[in-house]
């Protein structure tokens, strides 16, 4: 079917099988592999987008079921060369090893912020729970979240 | 995934005429968390989908007469933070803030969680203690039946198909009303509960009037703890009571085995759980 998105502050129009999953989508209709495919379950938040401000599994979700919606992902965090203030923290208090939960724990911690502009620890490792990450041990990635909210970038 | 073809109606009548046009060949499909998984792993493999996402008059959250009303397509996350659900039926907002993610709470629905069926879901405890009806409608009409008379079996409900759930009303606690679900996760925070406890009692003077006690992921389908209800009714509460009730909980479970725990462990665990959850209650 055709599916009409705003992805990254830009329309597209694009013809999609009825069974196409947002994450291929994401990467391949719309070639922004940015965002990671991981378990493909749901559980490691490697996929994760925001759906008109929401996150979501973009593995769950099916493209046809978004129609008409607002999609960001990593690539729309940037704006005219500065990025976003978690991008920044992730990248100055060392919020990544490997990468690849990367996108994913930025674009989940974004969408924290603009729900919750100061959250206390506990509410950034509630919400950040499903974002799964082999390398870091989460102190940085909690530390990042954390003077990203600060706006200590 | 097998190929389907969606339908995406946007009034009830529609949805309804969809399903029943189709009838075995079609499925409805909410946020699709679970049947997105299900048909990924060809365990299902509907020819149609009918979306409910853009049935009008499908979401929401009421209040109407002192009782409740979710619509089906009301995804968790709405259920959690709504604040008539935080102040008058706190146990249901705190029960959703328990399942999976935010990111999954964001997608799933209220009606999709409980037409999947998983006894291992946390949300169908807390609604049967607090006694709550679901609304289903099909083409023939509209029937209404208790939260804890839907389920089966392992992932049946008795909907028939060409029914959808439209609506959960659950009725307004009374203020002597002492509510709690407890979840035991001894792996990981966003798992599914290795067992989960609701439980809703009514204390007057320190004697139990009424009791309600579910359980999840001890058997095929969420049960209730009607011994252990018997146990407390009638009762002045103390610590042995609650213990005597707890103790009649493991002959009523029926678990499986596997990551979770054993079998053993399981039932074991039910009976701690249940007492817990009745002194959580008690100690609100
Ligand atoms: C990673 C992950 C973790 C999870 N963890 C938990 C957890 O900890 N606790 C928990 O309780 N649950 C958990 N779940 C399950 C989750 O609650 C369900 O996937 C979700 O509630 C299903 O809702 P949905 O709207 O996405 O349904 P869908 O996937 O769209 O549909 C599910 C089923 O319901 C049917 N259906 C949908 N809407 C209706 C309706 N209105 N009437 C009749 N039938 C309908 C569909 O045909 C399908 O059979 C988890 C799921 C995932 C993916
Ligand atoms: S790839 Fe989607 S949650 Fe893991
Ligand atoms: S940085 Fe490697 S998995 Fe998170």
């Amino acid at each position: 079917m055709r599916v009409r998105l705003k992805v990254n502050g830009e329309d597209r129009a694009i013809d999609v099988p009825d069974q196409r999953l947002l994450v291929d989508t994401v990467r391949y209709d719309l070639g922004l592999t940015g965002t990671k495919l991981g378990c493909g379950v749901g559980v490691c938040g490697l996929c994760t987008v925001l759906v008109d401000g929401k996150m979501v599994s973009s593995c769950l979700m099916l493209t046809a079921l978004v129609d008409g919606a607002t999609i960001t992902t990593i690539e729309g965090l940037e704006h005219d060369g500065q990025l976003d203030p978690v991008q920044t923290a992730f990248l100055k208090y060392g919020g990544f090893q490997c990468g690849i939960c990367t996108p994913g724990q930025i674009m989940a911690a974004h969408a924290l912020l603009q729900e919750n502009p100061h959250p206390s620890d506990a509410e950034i490792k509630d919400w950040m729970m499903g974002n799964l990450c082999r390398c870091t041990g989460y102190y940085k990635i909690l530390e990042s979240v954390q003077r990203a909210a600060a706006g200590d970038v | 995934m097998i190929p389907f073809e969606l339908h995406t109606p946007t009034t009830l009548d529609e949805a309804l005429g969809l399903l029943a046009q189709y009838g075995d060949e079609a499925r409805p499909i909410a946020g699709g968390t679970a049947l997105v998984l299900l048909m990924e792993q060809h365990q299902g493999r509907p020819a149609h989908l009918v979306n409910l996402g853009r049935v009008a008059g499908l979401s929401g959250i009421t209040t109407e007469n002192g009782s409740l009303r979710i619509g089906a397509g009301t995804p968790h996350r709405l259920v959690e933070m709504n604040p008539a659900v935080k102040q008058g039926w706190s146990l249901l907002a705190e029960t959703y803030a328990r399942v999976a993610t935010v990111r999954i709470r964001n997608v799933a629905t209220v009606g999709g969680g409980l037409a999947h069926a998983d006894p291992n879901q946390d949300p169908p405890p807390s609604y049967i203690a607090l006694n709550a009806r679901v609304q289903i409608a099909s083409r023939q009409g509209t029937r209404e039946v208790a939260m804890e008379d839907l389920f089966r079996d392992y992932y049946e409900t008795q909907l028939q198909p060409g029914e959808v759930i439209t609506e959960v009303v659950v009725p307004r606690p009374i203020a002597s009303l002492r509510t709690a679900y407890l979840k035991f996760l001894p792996r990981t925070a966003d798992d599914y509960p290795t067992v989960g406890v609701a439980v809703a009692l009514d204390v007057q003077d320190g004697r139990c009037v009424a009791a309600r006690i579910a359980l999840n992921a001890v058997g095929p389908t969420v049960v209730r703890a009607r011994e252990a209800e018997n146990v407390l009714r009638g009762q002045m509460l103390n610590p042995d009571l609650l213990r005597e009730a707890a103790a009649t909980v493991p002959a009523i479970t029926d678990p499986i085995s596997d990551h979770r725990g054993s079998a053993n462990y399981k039932s074991r665990m039910a009976e701690v759980f249940t007492r817990r959850a009745l002194e959580r209650a008690l100690a609100a």
